[in-house]
């Protein structure tokens, strides 16, 4: 068993950002391993994607091009990924812990009867095997786990890790045939609804994020000015949430998204265990609350008290002038 | 027709934890330290909301310990028909794959199972892998992140469902059976009734074992588990005191933080 393997996600034929972690992961570990790394494309039209998987580290690429794989159905890529893996015996898989990712890797490993850790936010080799380090209990504690076995399969929280750099290499893809047929597929995509121009939460490098201090819907607006200046994501407490100000899309903290930022904006937020369950891992945190107890404090690199809605347009101000 | 709902025991989001000698502690400021997985509640009603009109049972499904049975005594009171625990001494450290090995064989137990429901992650573990490799295991079709369920016909054996993708969703229709895990979208977990808190006191729910399963040894537990997750610490403090800006006017405060931000290149 040897090699690592990546299996990378794309959309409109470009790899997805969290893939590109996962290379630069892959060829850390791949260099530790003494070994190379291949990357796994699966879709329809993915020339170009196999193509970037070389200028970004990959050592290999093995591709399968057809229109059944057009769609992320698990139930055609997840048996094509685990038959080639059964097949060429790899001692490593990684993917994203995206939606597709986690699924992927989910399949995989059940079929194979293989070991599986996902989210992971660190990773090194120790005597060869891959050692994670992922939060559990939402994000309260960490666990540093290992994966014994012929097959390790491992997902990667986006960004914890820096993106792999371009290489410039090409190469020549090897293209197989997909492990299922239409007929045998169970499901069908009857439609796909993008969300729209949004900046999305999980890959933001800056979060404007609203509390119950901003009173109601419509005190989300000086949020999104500030958010809009800094082209950030919009990010939201719970209670703003549960309260119908904004959509659920918008939840930080335990029961909604985890973020992992290189700027958090807090506005109006105390900061509840929850809640920072679910961004105290951003780079840098600030906060802004007219409550000098809150404990959003605790965790924040700068503060200001006072009221959002005079320091946030004051803000957005001395932004606008300094972004042009 | 048969839904079943399978559910677990977890900390409280509100609980404090501590590791002591590689030991997992928590305690809960308000006092109820282990509750419903948060979100279960969403698959909870799903199932409840599928048993009232299609009729069958919704039937919840816990793996854990004796412990557990508060858990399913909550599905039972919020208007699940039944509730079966999975206990087994043999079972304890299984990873996520024993443990679907188990779930999967309980759901093929129980026969004529259409749908199985399960929250999109546990918030002690947080794998979310579960659904998917229960799926596998049963052959069925896994459908995660469910957002909205447009229709369901059991006489076609067809569902379709919305579901969460990267930056917007999807519409897909699948055969029947199919294992679903939800977010929190879905809908409006209700509370447990006066009367179905009675009722749910008043229930056995029976215990399966190993060898109810025929489970052989070796393949859940930790005997069996491919993954050591023995080494857990708390998280390292953030080493950063917090800066208080303070100035004369707020013109003043935005400006000097805005230096600091870009000072630390976030900007």
């Amino acid at each position: 068993m040897s090699g690592v393997w990546v299996w990378i996600e794309h959309n409109d034929g470009k790899i997805a950002p969290i893939s590109l972690e996962v290379l630069g992961v892959a060829r850390q570990i791949a260099g530790e391993r003494g070994e190379e790394v291949t990357a796994v494309v699966t879709g329809h039209d993915v020339a170009q994607v196999a193509a970037d998987a070389f200028n970004y580290g990959a050592g290999a690429v093995i591709g399968a091009d057809d229109e059944t794989l057009a769609d992320f159905r698990v139930e055609a890529h997840g048996p094509l990924v685990a038959g080639l893996i059964e097949e060429r015996g790899p001692a490593v898989l990684l993917t994203g812990a995206s939606i597709r990712g986690g699924d992927l890797a989910a399949w995989v490993a059940a079929q194979l009867d293989a070991g599986l850790v996902p989210d992971g936010t660190s990773a090194s080799v120790e005597d060869g095997t891959v050692v994670v380090t992922r939060p559990v209990y939402a994000g309260k504690l960490l666990s540093h786990t290992s994966v014994t076995g012929d097959l390790q399969v491992i997902t990667l929280r986006s960004r914890a890790f820096p993106a792999a750099a371009e290489t410039g290499a090409t190469g020549q893809a090897e293209w197989v045939e997909p492990a299922v047929g239409e007929e045998e597929i169970p499901t069908k995509v009857l439609s796909i609804e993008s969300a729209g121009g949004e900046v999305s939460l999980t890959d933001a490098r800056i979060i404007v994020s609203g509390g119950r201090g901003v009173g109601g819907p419509e005190g989300f607006a000086p949020v999104h000015e500030l958010a809009e200046v800094l082209n950030a994501a919009v990010g939201a407490s719970r209670a703003t949430v549960d309260a119908g100000w904004i959509p659920y899309d918008h939840q930080v903290g335990q029961t909604g998204k985890t973020v992992s930022p290189d700027l958090y904006i807090a506005n109006g937020i105390s900061g509840a265990i929850q809640h920072q369950a679910g961004m105290r891992t951003s780079k840098v945190i600030v906060a802004v609350n007219t409550d000098p107890e809150a404990p959003i404090f605790k965790i924040a690199s700068y503060g200001i008290v006072g009221d959002l809605f005079n320091v946030l347009p004051a803000l957005t101000e001395e932004f606008r002038n300094r972004l042009g | 027709m048969k839904v079943v709902v399978c559910t677990k025991q977890t900390p409280s989001t509100t609980a404090v934890f501590s590791v002591e000698n590689g030991h997992v502690n928590w305690e809960d400021p308000g006092g109820k330290p282990n509750v419903v997985n948060p979100w279960d509640e969403y698959a909870i009603e799903q199932a409840i909301q599928i048993q009232e009109e299609h009729g069958g049972d919704a039937i919840a499904l816990s793996m854990g310990t004796e412990e557990s049975k508060e858990a399913l005594k909550t599905c039972l009171a919020m208007g699940c028909t039944e509730a079966i625990l999975i206990a087994d001494e043999a079972f304890q450290g299984s990873d996520t794959l024993g443990t679907a090995r188990v779930l999967a064989a309980a759901i093929a137990k129980m026969e004529d199972v259409q749908i199985a429901l399960f929250g999109k992650q546990a918030i002690d573990g947080d794998t979310g892998q579960t659904p998917v490799q229960v799926a596998v295991k049963l052959g069925w079709t896994p459908l995660t992140f469910v957002s909205g369920i447009k229709e369901l016909n059991p006489d076609e054996g067809t569902i379709t469902v919305e579901r969460l993708l990267p930056g917007g969703k999807e519409t897909v229709i699948a055969k029947l059976p199919v294992v679903i895990s939800v977010v929190k979208e879905l809908n409006d977990p209700r509370y447990p009734s006066f009367m179905g808190i009675r009722k749910a006191n008043r229930a056995t729910i029976p215990t399966w074992t190993a060898a109810d399963l025929a489970i052989e040894s070796g393949t859940a537990g930790a005997s069996a588990s491919k993954v050591d997750w023995s080494n857990v610490s708390e998280l390292p403090p953030r080493d950063t005191e917090v800066e208080i800006i303070e100035a004369d006017t707020v013109q003043e405060q935005a400006r000097i933080l805005v230096d600091r931000l870009f000072e630390e290149k976030v900007i």
